[in-house]
């Protein structure tokens, strides 16, 4: 029974054990020294569990119900720990010119994946629960990881008293679907709903969950934190902040609404798409007047979720391949947005201003076009991959009968188009003031110069999105069975 | 029965007039004292559900350790909570108003009561009946069998908290006298008695 429960947790349970062996092996051993190679290792790690978690069998339960590994959750987990690695990569160089490397740096990513991993396999209130708590509180401790500075600090204290208050409501609300269902198993939720219908009590409980979800996806109301987080934090947390946590957030919205609620989506649908038509608009507008390019990526970040919940909202199968596309893509192009924006600095010295880019077409031609094209990407200009994510999720929209929603959506993407575009001016016609110095390291170029790529050229009929539309369906599939 | 009533009645009464108390007391001492008194009665409270395990713990968990730890903190911080009241004025009809708003809805969700009804067959005690296995067995097998998984994450992420608190708090200061046992311990008689021949009327 337990041995047939540990295989399906397979993968977590390696992560658990390397995650609390290089805990130990660094305590003990090499402290600090060995915080480069650890951070190697665990990137590398980490995309040797996606492998394994790609090419698993999928469609099983474990304890109960309360862990599922269907193809929805390996495809989330797949997405999570490559982005993780990538990130994690990138951001050794990052945080050893800075001298803020610790070993403890690369455990805390290791745990705060693995509670996304829980995360979107949470088949049960309480292990959806555990899986976000460990990943929020892992990253509480390193949006604070450089201790000395007081915008560090800052992002860290506010990111953890926000991220509590969210974590309460999500709490208050999984306690009224316990009371009104009786329930915590998502299964035995399904079949409550099914016998009594949603009551108001369980309606509550739905939109406490909900509130608390989109404060940890950062929607329009409960995005406050994000500018402040973002530009505080150390660019290498800022980076994993926008990749990993946002896939583990959507497809953990997507499978408590569907596994638990899929008999009632008119009901919490409207919900999804308030916050969507919000976090759009919001996402869209405030960004104009940023000139931090950390705050652009966050209200950039909250618009493109305001996108990836509008698939949502359609409360289909098509809707929630939507999504996962839509994800996919998002991670892809913030990889390469921030392999670049780790590399911003002047005299060794980071800098996140707008206007620092002036004139970079003209210094670093080669940096300047790969940039264009993920800000394109980001924007959604035809033919480049941000486009399609987009197009899938307005035709979920459409087809759901959500219209007006679409309609909304390509307004926003219209506004939004606004500031990527202007920073491909400030790169292209301004002219160069205090340039950026320092060198791009070789791992920064390859993830820029791929994202780039990627964006650029994934439309082909012969790539045709490098198979990922496909894994998705399969994925939304799953979720549906 | 008689007995056991009126033991609920007065740990109840005691329960929720100490609870009051922790919110209302002005001195922070003892708010956390009144605490202790809310978890005493909340323990008879279990005692007479038949729960002495459960009751035991929140008795030497909570009172004695949490209790206490809280006690000193806020006797070695020296928060001072009038200034912290200050502020709170200012903040109080925004925040008074949110509440009765949320209190309304909760009321009319509360008004419209009704229970899935498969939800009292899914609340069915997932633990044998009281009296028919020990409770901290019984416990147990829910922790260790049941729910094993989430045991462990939750371990996990205690793991994470203590990891998170050394590593935003420790520093490693140069210069400071640390004690090692083992160099106490392999202290030569040479290295810490130094033998003068000195001279009469001359001092060292």
């Amino acid at each position: 029974m337990l041995s047939a429960d540990l295989y399906v947790v397979l993968p977590e349970a390696l992560l658990a054990l390397f995650a609390m062996a290089a805990l130990m092996a660094c305590a003990f051993g090499g402290q600090d020294r060995w915080a480069s190679g650890l951070t190697w290792l665990t990137a590398a790690f980490f995309a040797l569990l996606g492998l394994i978690v790609s090419f698993r069998d999928g469609g099983q339960e474990a304890f109960g119900g309360a862990f599922v590994s269907d193809g929805f959750a390996r495809f989330a987990k797949a997405l999570i720990l490559f982005s993780a690695a990538a990130v994690l990569a990138l951001s050794e160089n990052y945080l050893r010119r800075r001298r803020i490397l610790k070993f403890e740096y690369p455990v805390l990513i290791a745990m705060a994946t693995l509670g996304m991993m829980v995360m979107v396999s949470a088949g049960d209130l309480m292990s959806l629960y555990m899986g976000l708590e460990l990943q929020s509180l892992s990253l509480y401790v390193v949006a604070a990881f450089r201790r000395d500075s007081v915008k560090s600090t800052e992002a860290g204290l506010k990111y953890f008293v926000l991220g509590a208050l969210g974590s309460g409501l999500l709490l208050y609300g999984a306690s009224l679907i316990y009371g009104y269902a009786g329930a915590t198993r998502f299964a035995g939720i399904a079949e409550a709903v099914h016998e009594g219908g949603l009551s108001l009590g369980l309606l509550f409980g739905v939109a406490f969950l909900c509130a608390g979800l989109a404060f940890k996806i950062s929607a329009v109301p409960f995005h406050m934190w994000t500018p402040d987080v973002y530009e505080g934090s150390p660019t290498a947390v800022t980076a994993f902040f926008a990749t990993a946590p946002k896939v583990a957030a959507g497809a953990l919205f997507a499978r408590v609404l569907f596994d638990a609620f899929g008999e009632v989506s008119a009901e919490w649908r409207q919900i999804l798409a308030f916050l969507a038509v919000a976090s759009m608009f919001l996402g869209s507008i405030a960004a104009i007047v940023q000139t931090n390019i950390k705050r652009l990526m966050a209200y950039s970040s909250i618009a493109h979720m305001g996108f990836a919940l509008m698939g949502l909202a359609a409360g289909t199968q098509q809707g929630v391949e939507a999504l996962l596309v839509y994800l996919s893509i998002y991670v892809a192009m913030n990889v390469g947005a921030f392999a670049f924006i780790m590399c911003m600095e002047r005299d060794g010295a980071p800098v996140t201003g707008i206007g620092d880019l002036a004139g970079l077409a003209r210094t670093r031609p080669g940096q300047a076009l790969a940039v264009s094209a993920l800000m394109f990407s980001l924007a959604g200009v035809p033919p480049l991959l941000g486009f399609f994510g987009k197009w899938m999720v307005f035709v979920a929209a459409v087809d759901a009968g959500l219209a007006p929603l679409a309609v909304a959506g390509a307004v926003a993407s219209v506004i939004g188009a606004f500031y990527y575009l202007r920073i491909v001016k400030i790169m292209y016609f301004d002219e160069p003031g205090l340039s950026l110095t320092g060198s791009m390291p070789f791992a920064h170029g390859l993830a820029l110069t791929a994202a780039a790529l990627v964006m650029s050229l994934g439309w082909a009929p012969g790539l045709s999105g490098f198979g990922v539309p496909e894994l998705a369906a399969t994925a939304a599939a799953a979720l549906f069975n | 029965m008689a007995v056991a009533t009126l033991a609920f009645y007065l740990f109840a009464c005691t329960a929720v007039a100490a609870g009051a108390l922790v919110v209302l007391s002005r001195n922070p001492v003892h708010s956390v004292l009144w605490l202790i008194l809310a978890f005493f009665s909340s323990a008879g409270l279990f005692v007479l559900m038949g729960a002495e395990f459960v009751a035991m713990l929140l008795v030497i968990v909570y009172v004695g350790a949490v209790a206490v730890l809280f006690l000193f903190v806020v006797m070695m911080l020296d928060v001072d909570f009038a200034e912290l009241k200050a502020g709170m004025a200012e903040h109080l009809p925004v925040g008074l108003l949110i509440g009765v708003v949320l209190l309304t809805q909760l009321a009319l969700a509360l008004g419209g009561w009704a229970f899935s009804d498969a939800a009292p067959a899914l609340r069915e005690a997932p633990a044998e009946a009281v009296g028919q296995v020990h409770n901290a067995r019984a416990l147990g097998r829910l922790i260790y069998d049941d729910y094993v998984f989430l045991f462990q994450a939750a371990g996990l992420i205690l793991l994470v908290a203590m990891v998170g608190a050394i590593v935003l708090t420790l520093r490693h200061r140069e210069g400071i006298k640390r004690q090692d046992v083992l160099k106490q311990i392999h202290r030569e008689r040479h290295e810490a008695v130094e033998l003068l021949d000195v001279k009469p009327g001359q001092g060292i």
